[in-house]
């Protein structure tokens, strides 16, 4: 899909609302890379589970996933271009097949090398330690957690994941993972529950904190507090729930033009399971390629450069709302 | 179904500021000042107002407080229970006057 397809994918809903481009010019902001620090690497659409506010619409049928070839080029893309942080996502990273050679290789190319997990995922990495690797090469583990409620949870992620959940952090607590002096860092990931907007991360910390702690005797380093974004599974969702008009206005009418400094694709590439580049994930899942056109991650031989524009559509109120997506 | 009740409607709430602008300002200023953080949490002030809402039966003020409490971080569990909390004192309300039946009663029995 090129950029022009893809912005008619976003459909009629937006339309009602004012452009985000227009939203940016009316306050004399524009959408800039600043110094690229962070390679995103998602690694495969294949998930073991189907979460109904994946804006990427993975799941077990899914068969996009990273080759060893594709995995290669990226590993030589980071160990050239030298990122302070390295983060891998999916889909469920734990069911590439080639995981274990990104992990062992890129450990010692990045100060920070994080993985996303559903948790769930954990327990479907049947050959060898999986979590052990995690832990020998200070992987930074950043899980999906969206409520102590478990109704709610199990309604976004799949009957039966709050209490596998639970059970999957009290494993990692017992690891090391999110103890203090361990320098094992757990950090959590709450999306909404529905079409509203996330609650800010300090006070929901907190109370997560003492609720994870007094409940099930566990602890964790930080909570990620992030809008879900209107694309992929969620955005079906939307549709089919009578909610997609009302969310997106929800968003725009958050639009925070202080978020916009602190975004997160100002510092970030995001590289996609077949090895193109795009300025984040939720632009990967619209296919709406780094400066509009498509270059494979073989083709750079350096992090973007800053001053470059960010490839917009207006699904990037999503990033601006409230307190920002950072 | 043509109703009395709808949600656009929320929206229009300012508009009840046009044939009275000094009282509007005044009333949403303070209405802004009370659901703002102070000894109370901007959560814990959003399930009051939700569990009130059920009291006065205000689906504009359920509608709203609904998403409010939900966005502030309270879950469902917690959202219900604040309405039983509403639930149990008005219904508590009722039977409280009951001593006051029980009073005339036993005035005007032998």
């Amino acid at each position: 899909m090129n950029p022009e397809q893809a912005l008619q994918e976003i459909g009629t809903a937006e339309r009602l609302l004012e452009p985000f481009r227009y939203t940016l010019a009316k306050q004399a902001l524009k959408l800039e890379r600043g110094k690229t620090t962070t390679l995103q690497i998602n690694v495969g659409l294949l998930c073991n589970q189907s979460c109904r506010h994946c804006h990427l619409g993975a799941g077990p049928g899914r068969h996009e996933i990273m080759s060893a070839e594709t995995a290669e080029e990226v590993i030589a893309y980071a160990e050239r271009s030298r990122f302070e942080t390295i983060d891998i996502t999916g889909g469920a990273p734990e069911l590439n097949p080639n995981i274990e050679t990104l992990v062992k290789r890129l450990s010692s190319m990045a100060p920070r090398l994080m993985i996303r997990s559903n948790l769930s995922a954990l327990n479907e990495r049947k050959r060898g330690d999986w979590v052990g690797l995690l832990k020998d090469h200070r992987v930074v583990i950043v899980a999906s957690f969206p409520s102590y409620n478990e109704a709610q949870t199990d309604s976004q992620r799949g009957k039966g994941i709050f209490q596998v959940s639970i059970e999957a952090l009290k494993r990692l607590n017992a690891m090391g993972y999110g103890q203090e002096g361990t320098g094992l860092e757990l950090d959590l990931v709450s999306n909404p529950t529905g079409a509203f907007l996330p609650t800010l991360q300090g006070g929901m910390e907190q109370r997560l904190r003492g609720v994870l702690k007094k409940k099930w005797g566990i602890v964790f380093n930080h909570l990620y507090s992030f809008a879900n974004a209107p694309l992929g599974r969620f955005r079906q969702w939307l549709l089919q729930s009578g909610n997609l008009e009302s969310y997106l206005q929800r968003l725009a009418s958050s639009f925070n033009p202080c978020a916009v400094e602190g975004l997160m694709c100002r510092t970030l590439v995001s590289v996609s399971w077949d090895g193109y580049l795009y300025d984040c994930d939720f632009n990967l899942a619209l296919d709406l390629p780094m400066s509009g056109k498509k270059v494979h991650v073989s083709e750079l031989s350096e992090p973007p450069s800053p001053g470059y524009p960010i490839a917009i559509a207006d699904h990037c109120y999503t990033c601006t709302a409230g307190a920002g997506f950072t | 179904m043509e109703t009395y009740y709808k949600p656009e409607d929320l929206k229009k709430f300012e508009e009840i500021g046009k044939e009275a602008p000094d009282l509007a300002k005044k009333f949403f200023e303070y209405y802004n000042a009370v659901f703002a953080e102070g000894a109370l949490t901007e959560r814990e002030k959003a399930l009051i107002a939700l569990a009130v809402a059920h009291a006065v039966q205000c689906p504009y003020c359920i509608d709203a407080f609904s998403q409010a409490c939900l966005e502030k971080g309270s879950n469902l569990a917690e959202m219900t229970e604040a309405i039983h909390v509403v639930t149990a004192i008005r219904g508590g309300a009722s039977l409280v006057h009951g001593v006051q039946m029980r009073n005339i009663a036993q005035k005007i029995s032998m």
